[in-house]
């Protein structure tokens, strides 16, 4: 089972925690905003991506589980 | 072909009608088709047996024969739609979505305020397919006559039994996004007509929570079309990717503006010559309205009106605006209004399509009033990759569609605004519609004549 970083961007209010949290899969854009790396997130990675979304002021940030089907 | 009929006495027969008019059929010049007319014209609306769990309707089988396609501007599969509400386990709500917000737009409010009992069968038909509970007609608040014409329907249709689905009216506002599949349901939940963050999906948790079935009103008028008529009739029109017919809105420099119902592949200039020809030279065609894409006039004498046929172009017919830029305008001064409109039109709530189309209608006004090209289309490039894909809707992916296309076309205009700033032209009225602001006139408006 593998996991992939979503960001609610309704939700998101630039906070950029995530960007420093997890910098493998996350940049800021020149607003603030978190530019997504969707590719499948490695085991090693999970453990700070969990930390990331917990970290996340406005919970906007999301570890969505891999669908079998694809 | 583009059908326009000289004069458009309705004929009392409920035969399949083979050729066009379809949906326009027997369209009253004033007011909307009543009942007993609409009765008479197309036949009673098919009785739909009541599903039951593990059975799937007939209707989604033909309309997945048929090969309908939604009508709102995504090009879905109607059958899709349907067989995905249908799969859950509440019972379903139909909202048939008229809102319309596209400026360009006026094939919804015509089919609500001149037959509105086609579309309310298409709706209280797929409702009886999907066991569901009540229909919504959602009307643009600026559409006054077709949220008039849709309640007076609905009172006369308390007597048809099959089609008797209870439905009512909802007034949405003439925002642009308000017409969005996720924004209406919120607002149909009692919130705010903005779009919400997916998933849940309209067909997982829509209106009170129930599994929702959001289409656009012209798909809901083939719909009923289709459950009398079959899958094979409606596949006696149009290409074999894209069958039927569709409303188009044309609009610009042509004789008579407005609606029109096409067969799909049938050439731009038929549609041009059904409107009466054109009044001035061409400059290019806007096609899928203010989320589309511009063609180059060069092209327009052999242009197809199919998706398959648009997709070379790197355009597609949406929700059915066709307009027309006339050789009079200037297409910098033009893109530059509309981009600072659909800036405007964000529902503010994702920080990408907020800045983001600020910042690209600020680089197209740089470049209307003569900035640096080669940096500024720079701009224009890393800005549209930088908003396309990162908000809860697909506004700001619309809009990035609509400004780089324009950039592309008119890259010999905004060349030569690049250099030498605005022209002549830029002073001279606009021509592409956008609704009237507050307590102003719009500077250019769309006619309502439809032809049938």
């Amino acid at each position: 089972m593998s996991y992939r970083v979503r960001v609610n961007p309704i939700a998101c209010e630039a906070h950029g925690m995530c960007a420093e949290l997890l910098p493998e899969h996350i940049t800021l854009d020149e607003w603030g905003y978190p530019l997504i790396d969707a590719d499948p997130l490695t085991e090693e990675l999970l453990g700070n991506a969990r930390r990331a979304a917990q970290a996340c002021p406005t919970f906007a940030l999301l570890l969505q589980r891999e669908r079998a089907r694809d | 072909m583009s059908s326009c009929v000289e004069a458009p006495g309705p004929t009392l027969t409920a035969r399949p009608p083979e050729a066009l008019p379809r949906l326009l059929a027997g369209i009253p010049a004033h007011g909307a088709m009543g009942l007993a007319q609409h009765l008479a014209l197309h036949g009673e609306p098919p009785a739909q047996p009541t599903p039951r769990a593990r059975s799937e309707s007939p209707l989604i089988g033909q309309l997945e024969d048929a090969r309908l396609l939604g009508r709102g501007g995504g090009a879905f599969p109607t059958a899709h739609k349907l067989r995905a509400v249908a799969s859950a386990r509440r019972r379903a709500v139909v909202v048939i979505n008229a809102a319309e917000g596209e400026p360009a737009s006026r094939k919804d409010r015509t089919l609500m305020r001149s037959l509105p009992h086609l579309v309310l069968d298409g709706g209280q038909l797929a409702a009886a397919a999907l066991g569901g509970k009540e229909v919504i007609v959602c009307v643009c608040d600026s559409a006054r006559a077709g949220a008039r014409a849709a309640a007076e329907a609905i009172a006369e249709r308390r007597e048809l039994a099959d089609a008797s689905r209870p439905a009512r009216v909802a007034l949405v506002q003439g925002r642009y996004l308000a017409g969005q599949e996720s924004a209406l349901i919120s607002y149909l939940n009692g919130g705010a007509a903005r779009p919400t963050f997916t998933p849940p999906l309209p067909f997982e948790q829509g209106v009170g929570r129930r599994p929702t079935l959001v289409s656009n009103a012209e798909t809901f008028a083939h719909l009923a079309l289709i459950a009398r008529h079959g899958a094979d009739w409606f596949r006696l029109l149009g290409t074999p990717s894209q069958p039927g017919s569709a409303l188009v809105t044309l609009s610009g420099p042509v004789a008579r503006p407005g609606v029109y119902e096409i067969e799909y592949g049938a050439s731009l200039a038929s549609l041009i010559d059904a409107a009466g020809g054109a009044t001035n030279g061409v400059r290019a065609a806007l096609l899928g309205g203010y989320a589309g894409s511009w063609i180059a006039g060069d092209v327009l004498a052999t242009l197809t009106l199919s998706d398959e046929h648009l997709a070379g172009h790197g355009a597609a017919l949406g929700a059915g605006v066709v307009l027309l830029l006339s050789e009079d305008a200037c297409p910098v001064a033009e893109t530059a209004r509309v981009a600072t409109w659909l800036a405007a039109q964000s529902s503010g709530q994702c920080g990408p399509c907020v800045f983001g189309l600020e910042a690209l209608a600020a680089a197209v006004a740089t470049l209307a009033h003569g900035g640096a090209l080669p940096a500024a289309r720079q701009r224009l490039a890393r800005l549209g990759s930088l908003v396309r894909g990162r908000g809860a809707c697909a506004h700001p992916d619309g809009a990035v569609k609509f400004i780089l296309s324009a950039v592309e076309v008119f890259a010999a205009e905004f060349a030569d605004h690049a250099r030498h700033g605005s022209c002549e032209a830029c002073t001279r009225p606009a021509e592409l519609p956008l609704p009237a602001v507050a307590g102003r006139a719009a500077r250019a408006s769309l006619p309502e004549v439809v032809h049938s």
